[in-house]
């Protein structure tokens, strides 16, 4: 038995019929074929499966869809807004903030909203902000570089948006 | 896993959510911030047939201060609390435990009403519920019925909520002037419940003499409790080092802990006892420091 849901994802309204036991990230993966939200581990841990919803980064293998019927979804995909790279994206690649890859989307959800509530953070503010993310490669200090770095990124641009 | 089959319910008012209570019963289980419930879902430990998310309901949500008591809906996240400019301006102690619950966006989700209801007994509202005496707001069609700290945790994951009964919100009468506290809290550094938890506030005179004192502790036993000898010893003296140190050797006494794969009940109790140390010690720290709850 199928609920309708109505959610928009990146800008774009999806409706869909889903089961209520279907989780977020799979509907995000399976249905939207939006497959760069990961599903890392069965225990609401790692945190490779953050996305923002209603502005907040939530764990998507711990909502249902049907819990976001009528929200706003923005996956990794969306991060950019379709104009390059976004500041967080850029400072990743430059610091090396990944190796794998696979916490990377997670971690840059995470870091997104991070930087949202805290423009300047503090490094004790980095890691406490960072704490549903786990990583198993790079040891945290390159992603920890890759904020701060985002972070001077978007103080940057704002400067020069507002300078024009 | 994937969770088993169930039917989703979104009621847009508690009266709503009571009727699909009264309706499904046993087969029915109440959704909040979904960061326990979903959880065992996924690993099949629950298989409630009909969920009712009472995520829609607004009556439920929010931190309001009405005189000398804050109000804080069940349905209040962890962030909506760590962030309120009420809580912080009349029991900061709330936003302080709020920031320590598990990780950002567990804090976006999972609520101080759904923490309390599942009292799992390694989570962190329970010490602050218990030290500050909360009373919990319930409804039924029964009408409403308010629990003090004290009555709602009874055992293991076990409350005095009744069938057919919603946890509506939490009330805590602010502290004392002159009363210093904190939420010290041992992590464990995976999934980051409290190891131990206490939360811990102290109200002296301007002659540091302890008028007062509240300590709840979360992860020790089998539900969180007051550390009352501790309490009784540390009343009447001077909030000094030298007193703390023996009222904290009392901390564990009366908690039913136990050995499991993390800690042996020796230890458990030993942590106990040494946090209940540290955490008064930052209370006297900011007690000199004029760091008062109000």
């Amino acid at each position: 038995m199928k609920n309708k849901v109505s959610i928009t994802v990146n800008g774009v309204e999806r409706s869909a019929e889903v089961e209520p036991r279907m989780l977020l990230v799979h509907f995000l993966r399976e249905q939207l074929h939006l497959t760069g939200t990961h599903v890392g581990c069965d225990t609401t841990q790692c945190g490779a499966c953050t996305v923002r919803m209603n502005e907040q980064a939530v764990k998507s293998c711990t909502v249902f869809a049907v819990q976001a019927d009528g929200a706003n979804i923005t996956t990794v995909e969306g991060l950019a807004g379709g104009e390059g790279l976004h500041p967080i994206q850029e400072a990743f690649r430059e610091h090396h903030g990944l190796q794998c890859g696979f916490c990377t989307p997670g971690m840059m959800m995470a870091a997104s909203q991070l930087l949202d509530r805290y423009p300047e953070p503090t490094l004790e503010q980095i890691k406490h902000q960072l704490d549903g993310n786990i990583c198993r490669c790079t040891g945290y200090h390159s992603i920890i570089k890759a904020v701060q770095s985002a972070a001077e990124k978007i103080k940057a641009r704002k400067q020069a948006q507002g300078a024009r | 896993m994937f969770p088993a089959q169930f039917e989703y319910h979104r009621p847009g008012s508690i009266d709503e959510a009571l009727a699909l209570l009264g309706e499904y019963g046993d087969d029915a289980k109440l959704l909040a911030g979904g960061h326990s419930l979903i959880p065992s879902m996924k690993l099949r430990l629950l298989e409630p047939k009909h969920l009712i998310d009472l995520g829609n309901i607004a009556s439920l949500k929010g931190v309001r201060v009405e005189g000398d008591t804050v109000a804080v809906g069940a349905l209040t996240t962890h962030y909506g609390v760590e962030s309120s400019p009420e809580a912080k301006g009349a029991l900061p102690l709330l936003c302080e435990v709020a920031g320590q619950i598990a990780d950002p966006q567990v804090r976006n989700r999972g609520t101080m009403g759904g923490s309390l209801v599942n009292a799992d007994p390694a989570a962190d509202w329970p010490a602050t519920a218990i030290a500050l005496d909360a009373a919990f707001i319930c409804k039924s069609d029964a009408g409403e019925r308010k629990v003090p700290a004290s009555e709602w945790f009874q055992g293991l994951f076990t409350t005095a909520l009744k069938e057919g009964e919603i946890l509506c919100g939490l009330r805590f009468e602010k502290l004392p002037e002159r009363t210093a506290a904190i939420y010290l809290k041992l992590q464990h550094p995976a999934s980051r419940f409290a190891v131990v938890g206490v939360s811990a506030a102290v109200t002296t005179d301007s002659a540091g003499k302890c008028v007062q004192a509240r300590i709840g502790i979360t992860g020790v036993g089998t539900h969180a409790a007051r550390a009352a000898k501790t309490e009784r010893l540390l009343e009447g003296r001077v909030l000094d080092p030298a007193n703390i140190a023996v009222a904290a050797a009392l901390a564990d006494e009366g908690f039913d802990a136990g050995s499991d794969m993390h800690f042996s009940e020796s230890d458990r109790r030993e942590l106990c006892r040494a946090y209940v140390e540290r955490a008064l010690l930052r209370v006297l720290e900011r007690t000199n420091a004029g760091q008062f709850q109000s």
